[in-house]
């Protein structure tokens, strides 16, 4: 166009491009609108300079800041190394009794064994503790290894029929499965674990049972029945059952003879984590 | 063109110039395809210049001067008597201190606030924006400031189309650099009411201060110096909600700035000697628009755009004095009362009406519920979280145990004990965590000022047990004082685990 016309009714410039007769006004854009336009370039150019911004082919341009979120992260993670250094050590030379009267180091044990226990336990044992068909309930005072803060340290570090050589150790043979007693048998034994629970059960049942308990379990459970913590035979009189409570459990159990596997953690945690997971777990509520 | 034409056009009367002022920010002045046309405020004297002088003084002065007074309040908490601390989670207003769960303290002052400016909407129109408003103080004292360093409404205007010269620059630098420095000071003084003001201000002159502090005045710095000093009238014509909203405060009876169009029209040039009868006594002087911080022609009638500033009645005052005509052309008056004296009716004034019978016996409803709140607030709290993984735990005896996490509060400045108890529940064992087992009730201490949370495991019998749910209620005493609060929880023995 070779000179600039105006709209008389608005006043404004037209683009001279025409439909059926009705023109094209261009209206200008706001000033505000254009000075935060360029002032957005402006910035863009600046961010280049300042900021890692163009890729090249083997690297990128890194600004004269030379700012790295990657080497921000490691800063951070350094950071927090450094103001956890002294409670770490702290907790290295504390011993758990130590660790459980001091409440700064307790707050801090907690802390880390909270979030150990979320990463490493809960799989099994629950975010809680709470435990399921088979693994153990951390909550309450039914301990199979001992509930002192040096029993479960030492169970968090060797596991429970796992691989390291000094693991905590103990085997329920298959009764039915194996042969080892008839098929009745395990029906009388199953009634006579019943009625050491103090729940009702067929009283001849029992008294036949009663020569094959001394024979085949009292070595581990204890001629009442009461278990053995140092072979980690669980207590057969209490309310408390890892592989449920009703006759088909027991009698399955019996049958079967299961037995979980928890992992050594020794090699795998460091002491400082297991202290902590020992200090978490035994405030769940049952630690003794 | 003779000189008589020219004088009777710079004259609306004897001795009464006619300004040449338009009103470029009426509705039908102003277009979206325009730029502003800056408005120059004319200087009047007045009633009501002075009691915007006292009350822009008044409230510059509460609110540079405020965070500054202080209140003691003991070792435990600071002593500003007006405090949001933010790190602390605590407001300190005088004799009350609020937490954050008492937020609905907050709540009942907001809706106080709506209330009454509802209420004062509807008996005197825009109080709040002619008078109160920040914007319109602060756009108040910049135009002051203006007129102080370049002159009234003829030389600004002289001025802003000069060439520049050093004294144009000079002027203009000064004004430019008096607006800053208020702004600083506006935003400076925004940041006390967020730290102890004596150790910020040290912090600030000293470079010390956080960059929060110095983010929070760079902010408040740009928005007062643009706001009043740039943009102005722009706020509220453009920006600000409340003029679209009080129209539905208002009604014809409701007090505002009104040109009295029955006693002023038809309105037109006077000479001395002429006779006043068969027309107004407007005589088109536009003194009224030159004064108009807005931009507008209050004869044009009640419009969003007037925020009731009122300085129109003193520059319409001034002249009718002039002119030896009663003052009042341009007053506080109501619609209802234009039609009532064209109808040679008595004026009056009707401030009881349904509408603001309403809005009182709400602002008293809701002033009355919030003083009660205050005046029996309880310094002691109670909250109790129960332990839901596990959600109970059977023990080998069969008993079953649950677990809970209370907080106490202490809201008092000294340290207290107090007694915590179960009601509702036989517990065979209680344990609070860090204690040992305990027998209730069981005296707790906590802080000034200050939650305690406390871990507790409360073990029942199996004979005791009961209903797989149950409601049990957690109960704390000041032994002291004879306060007592109570928190309702469950206790969980059966059901899905």
């Amino acid at each position: 166009m070779s000179k600039k016309e105006i709209d008389s009714h608005t006043g404004t410039e037209t683009t001279g491009h025409e439909w059926d007769g009705i023109k094209e006004l261009n209206t200008p854009l706001p000033r505000w609108w254009l000075g935060i336009f360029f002032a957005c370039i402006a910035w863009a150019v600046g961010y280049w300079i300042v900021m890692p911004a163009w890729p090249g082919i083997t690297g990128y341009t890194h600004g004269v800041l030379n700012f790295s979120q990657r080497d921000q992260v490691a800063a951070d993670l350094d950071a927090l190394k450094t103001a956890r250094h002294t409670r770490e050590a702290e907790l290295a030379h504390a011993s758990l009794q130590q660790i459980q009267s001091n409440p700064d180091l307790l707050q801090f044990a907690m802390a880390e064994g909270r979030a150990a226990f979320g990463d490493n336990c809960a799989a099994c044992h629950g975010s809680g503790g709470q435990g399921a068909h088979g693994y153990p309930n951390l909550n309450d005072d039914v301990w199979l290894w001992g509930g002192k803060l040096e029993d479960i340290q030492h169970t968090i570090t060797v596991g429970v029929r796992s691989t390291s050589p000094e693991t905590r150790q103990s085997a329920m043979p298959a009764f039915g499965r194996d042969g080892i007693l008839q098929p009745a048998q395990v029906d009388d034994l199953t009634e006579y674990v019943v009625h050491l629970s103090g729940r009702p059960a067929d009283a001849r049942a029992v008294a036949r049972a009663t020569k094959l308990f001394a024979d085949n379990c009292a070595m581990c459970h204890g001629p009442a029945g009461k278990g053995d913590r140092s072979m980690g035979a669980p207590n057969l009189t209490d309310n408390d059952w890892l592989y449920g409570p009703e006759r088909a459990d027991i009698h399955d159990q019996i049958w079967n003879g299961h037995g979980g596997v928890m992992p050594t953690w020794g090699g795998r945690l460091s002491p400082e984590t297991i202290k902590s997971l020992a200090v978490y777990v035994h405030s769940l509520g049952g630690g003794e | 063109m003779s000189i008589h034409t020219v004088i009777s056009m710079r004259n609306a009367a004897d001795g009464v110039e006619k300004s040449d002022a338009v009103a470029s920010n009426s509705a039908t002045q102003r277009s979206f395809y325009k730029s502003r046309i800056p408005i120059y405020p004319k200087r009047v004297h007045g009633v009501f210049r002075r009691i915007k002088w006292a009350v822009m003084a008044v409230l510059l002065g509460i609110y540079y001067l405020v965070p500054w007074i202080r209140w003691d309040r003991g070792p435990s908490a600071p002593s500003q008597a007006v405090l949001v601390d933010l790190a602390h989670e605590r407001f300190y207003f005088f004799f009350i201190e609020i937490w954050p769960q008492e937020v609905y303290y907050i709540t009942g002052l907001l809706v106080l606030a709506a209330v009454s400016i509802f209420l004062v909407s509807a008996l005197f129109g825009r109080l709040w924006c002619g008078y109160a408003c920040p914007q319109t103080v602060w756009t108040d004292l910049f135009i002051h400031v203006e007129n102080l360093i370049e002159g009234d409404r003829s030389a600004r205007i002289r001025l802003a189309a000069a060439p520049w010269t050093a004294s144009k620059v000079a002027k203009r630098v000064s004004k430019h650099a008096v607006w800053l420095l208020i702004a600083i000071a506006t935003g400076g003084a925004w940041v006390f009411y967020f730290a102890d003001a004596p150790t910020l201000a040290h912090d600030l002159f000293t470079g010390n201060a956080t960059f929060v502090a110095y983010g929070a005045i760079a902010a408040l710095t740009f928005t007062t110096y643009s706001l009043g000093g740039m943009m102005r009238e722009q706020v509220c014509t453009y920006m600000c909600p409340w003029p679209r909203i009080q129209a539905a405060m208002t009604d014809k009876e409701t007090l505002a700035v009104t040109y009295r169009s029955d006693r002023g029209e038809p309105r037109g040039p006077h000479k001395k000697g002429d006779s006043w009868d068969g027309r107004g006594v407007c005589i088109d002087c536009n003194q009224c628009v030159a004064a108009c911080p807005m931009g507008i022609d209050i004869r044009d009638g009640n419009q969003l755009e007037c925020i009731n500033c009122a300085l129109c009645i003193d520059a319409c005052d001034d002249v009718m004095d002039r002119i030896g005509q009663p003052r009042g052309l341009i007053a506080y008056d109501t619609d209802a009362n234009i039609l009532r004296r064209s109808a040679k009716e008595p004026a009056r004034f009707h401030f009881v009406r349904a509408r603001t019978v309403l809005y009182s016996s709400v602002l008293a409803v809701v002033a009355v519920v919030m003083l009660f709140g205050l005046a029996t607030r309880s310094t002691i709290g109670l909250d109790v979280l129960r332990d839901r993984n596990p959600n109970f735990v059977t023990l080998a005896d069969g008993s079953v145990r649950n677990g809970y996490v209370l907080k106490l509060m202490n809201r008092s400045i000294a340290t207290r004990s107090f007694d915590l108890s179960i009601d509702d529940l036989k517990a065979k064992s209680v344990n609070v965590i860090g204690i040992g087992v305990v027998r209730l009730p069981v005296r707790l201490a906590v802080d000034a000022d200050k939650v305690r949370a406390v871990r507790i495991l409360v073990t029942v019998a199996k004979p005791d047990l009961g209903s797989a749910s149950r409601d049990i209620e957690f109960v704390l005493t000041d032994p002291k004082t004879g306060e007592r609060i109570e928190s309702e929880a469950v206790f969980v023995s059966g059901g899905a685990p």
